[in-house]
């Protein structure tokens, strides 16, 4: 029996040795996926910097210009990929993506990553403010001018009723990855709408254009700074009033909120190591500071008139070198 | 059949014969006609069922939709599996040494391709790939291998497309040898082949967006997961192809084989592989094609490459930046397909008689590499590593100015027809409410009856059990009502296509020439990602499920119209001959003879039109579709994965569900199984 089992006992220990020695031979075990970079990064021996693209032309204006600046001014190569903006959380503190430049708040995450983890370093604000809101078009406005008080929205919810509605009024909101409360406050604000998601925001641009096309109303989640509002020009409606008390009461149950959004401050985020070695990649990104009109300049030359991306950051740099040279020092 | 269908199984025991049903014709006494028709058997069989369990459930759980009582709040335990991933993924063991070296090898071998791709540069890479498709498969496919790399240079799109050809090489390498372990495995056990194929024959009919969750959650947005998504996706048809390829092979060859004292190895090797390498080549094929696919949705997940240029674009609403991405995908997916495919066509014919010795054999192969080499030299010399920018056209313009004047001119107000935004609107109110409203009107058991009855009439008990089971497992998950509003976007979605589909097909069988002129467009459908018309297609139809639905009839039209065009061709000359002589006229020919004989290539469209249209529709939460693809999309974007996951789960039990009810037996239980 025992010379039977030999050469299978003889083949397993070579196998066993085998295994051992290829795991020794790629270092020892430990691969730590939080360290591990995109595979296009750093290729040819350029110094690379990857970029979280956020879906919103703003945030590709942010990027554009940085990539521009980045590669004209300091010789690295950019990688840009689009991410959502919780993914990209988690992409930033693997390392996936050295930096998101614009950041509409996400207190949870940002006690997980910037405050236990510490995979996740602050970068500063970006100077511009961002404000969620409900918005019709002028050419509605103009003629009911009552709309625009949220008191009054019942009375036009006919006027706002699509095939998808469902009898109600439609609210048209955008990508499933936005910070939203609608559901809670069509309920609490006793509203006689229905939400329709778009599901992405570009639906959502082509279906506001072509209702603004077409002179017929809508009532849409929206938000500033935005570039649409250079061709679609829309209203804010009103809401109940932000406090700290319905904010507070909204953090403990999201269900309950019953008033307008928050004006928020847009924050930038850097992978830590990428902070703390990213050199002076890093240290431009974090002194990366400008305005909402800044950022609506380049965005509008990639959105409405065609421009790629990098031709617009090209024309925007060449006439505001004042903005951006205090970055690079 | 041509390029890339998508997930079509084109595996040889997929014709299924006519049968059964057909058993009750012309008999003497009605009644036992009745009862020995299993159609009736069957029936009676579920009515019983029926009637002891029907009032049971109706008065215990009363209502249209799934009874509240009957879930399973899967929530809590998903949260904190999704929070201890995120909190432990960087110490735990599993993801260090296990999970950390599959990311790690992923990016090694993307990044070395990537690298090997980037030094050869763009002459170096036209050079070799229009060599090795002149090699392999002839002179016109090398030909228009060389057009669509100088398209995909030109068209500005060079260096994503190297980092998806990077991408595409490293998945379809695991594919192919993971797929083909896998049907190795099921090729010479008969244990292992039934284990597995009920496995394949699932995951084949999954959409691909189903996948993605759960690997963004262990491996991150990146392209470790983007590849690992792409290989789960499209491994299943290599080992299904590889599987029945070897079981397939001549059982007189292998016993000759055996008789000369050939070893195990020996026989695998000499025998069976070469037998089976048709089936081998076609895996090949449909792998790639599915890969090139998945290439693109995964870029949701950071894929990157030509697919995250096409989602770039999708978001400023720029149709001509996604067509110049989208382009290089479906020229690089014919240019694969037609390759393969004239290779596999001379791996069956006798070697050419002729040319010149130096053509054929090593020295050729040699050649080849020593003219690559020195090209890219050359190309090195010359100094530029990518496409050299001023050899770029922009397309974005003209076809943005095009889009614009299509939709401005048959949006609305079109005489007779109506606009799109007019159908947009009707096919909602007349069809999908309607519809949507019956479907979450009909109790939840009528609806599990239904499905029953269906998967049992078409095929055996245990399909109408499989399908049954996936469609009580939606209830349970709580998501009856969102999973009731999708499938009524499919089912509508589905008819429009069978009937567009059915009658183009019939049309294309009889005419050489429109078949000829149908074909490019065809390919073009099946193989442009679905993210470059989505967009336009909200401009044409609003936003809301009528763009979905629009996409979804693009994408599965194709494979509905082949196969069933091919069916009406194949049926036997000789029965149509005889038809004729007997002075059937045209209209009688096709009803009478045509039709009926083509019936299994149908059923076979129907089944494949159904699960295309469910992979698209579910796409569709992009545009407002709504439903169960809003809830995945919701997943992944807000990393909730109670959400994601559970919507993914119900999606794949959709598939499962339909798949079963238009699967015909024959399928399952003839040659093969």
């Amino acid at each position: 029996m025992a010379t039977a089992h030999n050469p299978r006992r003889r083949q397993l220990l070579m196998a066993a040795t085998g295994v051992t020695a290829l795991l020794t031979a790629t270092g020892c075990g430990a691969a730590d996926m939080s360290k591990q970079s995109s595979p296009y990064a750093n290729v040819g021996g350029a110094k690379s910097v990857t970029l979280s693209v956020q879906s919103w032309v703003g945030a590709q204006a942010n990027v554009a210009v940085a990539q521009y600046l980045l590669e004209h001014e300091l010789g690295y190569h950019v990688d840009t990929v689009q991410v959502d903006e919780i993914p990209a959380w988690d992409a930033l503190s693997q390392g996936r993506v050295d930096a998101i430049l614009e950041d509409w708040g996400h207190p949870e995450q940002e006690q997980r990553y910037v405050k236990d983890k510490k995979t996740i370093a602050s970068g500063g604000g970006l100077g511009v403010t961002g404000h969620i809101g409900w918005w019709v078009p002028k050419y509605f406005a103009d003629k009911h001018p009552d709309v625009l008080n949220w008191k009054n929205l019942n009375k036009y919810a006919k006027t706002f009723k699509t095939a998808e509605s469902g009898g109600k009024g439609q609210l048209l909101d955008g990508s499933p990855s936005y910070v939203t409360n609608d559901k809670a406050l069509v309920k609490n604000l006793d509203l006689n709408y229905q939400i329709v998601f778009a599901g992405s925001e570009s639906a959502q641009i082509t279906q506001l254009k072509q209702f603004a096309k077409q002179k017929k109303p809508f009532l849409s989640y929206w938000y500033e700074p935005q570039w649409l509002f250079n061709q679609v020009p829309m209203e804010e409606v009103k809401l109940p009033k932000y406090t700290d008390k319905c904010a507070s009461k909204g953090e403990k149950d999201p269900d309950s909120i019953d008033c307008a959004y928050p004006t928020t401050p847009l924050q930038k985020y850097l992978n830590a190591d990428f902070a703390k070695e990213g050199g002076k990649a890093a240290a431009f990104l974090k002194k990366f500071h400008w305005t909402k009109k800044d950022q609506n300049q380049v965005s509008e030359l990639i959105a409405s008139d065609g421009m790629s991306a990098q031709d617009a950051a090209a024309k925007w740099v060449k006439a505001h070198p004042d903005v951006w040279k205090p970055w690079l020092r | 059949m041509s390029a890339t269908t998508t997930r079509s199984r084109t595996d040889p025991d997929t014709a299924p014969s006519a049968d059964n049903t057909a058993a009750a014709e012309a008999r003497p006494s009605l009644l036992r006609t009745l009862v020995s028709s299993p159609t009736v058997r069957k029936l009676a069989v579920l009515a019983v069922i029926a009637a002891v369990l029907i009032p049971l459930a109706h008065a215990k759980w009363a209502g249209a939709g799934w009874p509240h009582a009957l879930t399973v709040d899967v929530s809590g335990p998903l949260e904190k599996s999704s929070d201890w991933i995120l909190d432990n993924r960087d110490s735990h063991w599993i993801f260090l040494y296990f999970f950390g070296h599959i990311s790690q090898a992923i990016i090694t071998g993307v990044r070395v391709v990537y690298i090997a791709l980037l030094a050869l540069g763009w002459a170096g890479v036209t050079a070799g790939l229009t060599l090795l498709a002149w090699r392999v498969a002839g002179v016109r496919v090398a030909v228009t291998t060389l057009v669509s790399l100088a398209v995909c240079g030109v068209l500005g799109m060079w260096v994503p497309t190297m980092q998806t050809l990077a991408l595409m090489a490293v998945a379809v390498t695991a594919s192919v040898v993971i797929g083909g372990l896998l049907g190795l495995a099921g090729g010479l056990s008969e244990l292992a082949f039934r284990v597995l194929r009920p496995v394949l024959d699932t995951m084949q009919v999954l959409p691909a967006f189903a996948y993605l969750l759960p690997v963004v959650m262990i491996f991150g947005n990146g392209v470790p997961g983007a590849v690992l998504a792409t290989v789960i996706y499209a491994a299943p048809p290599m080992a299904r192809l590889t599987a029945l390829g070897l079981r397939g092979a001549d059982a007189g060859v292998l016993e000759a084989v055996a008789s000369l004292g050939a070893t195990w190895r020996q026989r695998l090797l000499s025998a069976r592989f070469p037998l089976a390498r048709k089936e081998l080549l076609l895996g090949i094929n449909q792998t790639i094609m599915m890969a090139l696919s998945m290439a693109v949705i995964a870029s949701v997940i950071g894929g990157g490459g030509l697919g995250d240029r096409v989602y770039q674009a999708l978001s400023s609403v720029d149709v001509g930046k996604a067509l110049a991405a989208g382009l290089p995908i479906v020229l690089l997916a014919v240019v694969m397909d037609r390759t393969i495919g004239v290779a596999g066509e001379r791996l069956g014919a006798p070697p050419a008689e002729g040319g010149s010795r130096l053509l054929r054999g090593w020295p050729a192969w040699a050649g080849v590499a020593v003219i690559t080499a020195v090209i890219t030299v050359a190309g090195r010399l010359s100094g530029s590593q990518t496409w050299p920018g001023g050899l770029t056209v922009a397309i974005e313009g003209p076809v943005n100015q095009f889009k614009e004047w299509i939709v401005d001119h048959i949006y609305t107000g079109v005489p007779v027809v109506g606009g799109t935004a007019e159908w947009a609107a009707n096919y909602l109110k007349w069809v999908l409410d309607p519809l949507r409203e019956g479907l979450q009107g009909i109790p939840w058991y009528g609806i599990l009856l239904i499905v029953a009855a269906l998967a049992w009439l078409i095929g055996t008990w245990a399909t109408a059990l499989t399908a049954t089971a996936a469609m009580a497992a939606i209830g349970v998950l709580g998501v009856w009502e969102p999973s009731m509003d999708t499938l009524s976007q499919v089912l509508a979605a589905v008819v429009v296509t069978l009937v567009l589909g059915f009658a183009i097909g019939i049309w294309a069988a009889r005419s050489a020439r429109l078949e000829r002129m149908l074909r490019p467009v065809l390919d073009v459908c099946q193989t442009m990602p679905q993210f470059v018309y989505l967009i336009p297609v909200v401009a044409l139809f609003d936003v809301g499920r009528a763009p979905a639905a629009a996409a979804a009839i693009v994408y599965a039209l194709p494979a509905v119209i082949r196969i069933t065009a091919q069916g009406i061709r194949n049926v036997d000359p000789s029965a149509l001959e005889s038809a004729r002589s007997l002075g059937a006229t045209q209209g009688q020919q096709l009803r009478q003879v045509q039709l009926p004989l083509a019936r299994p290539a149908l059923l076979l469209a129907v089944n494949q039109g159904v699960v295309l249209v469910l992979a698209v529709v579910v796409i569709g939460g992009l545009v407002g579709s709504g439903a169960l693809g809003y809830d995945v999309l919701f997943g992944l974007a807000q990393g909730d994965l109670a959400t994601g996951l559970v919507a993914g789960v119900a999606i794949v039990c959709l598939g499962l569900m339909l798949d079963r009810v238009t699967q015909p037996t024959a399928r399952r239980d003839r040659k093969g199984a």
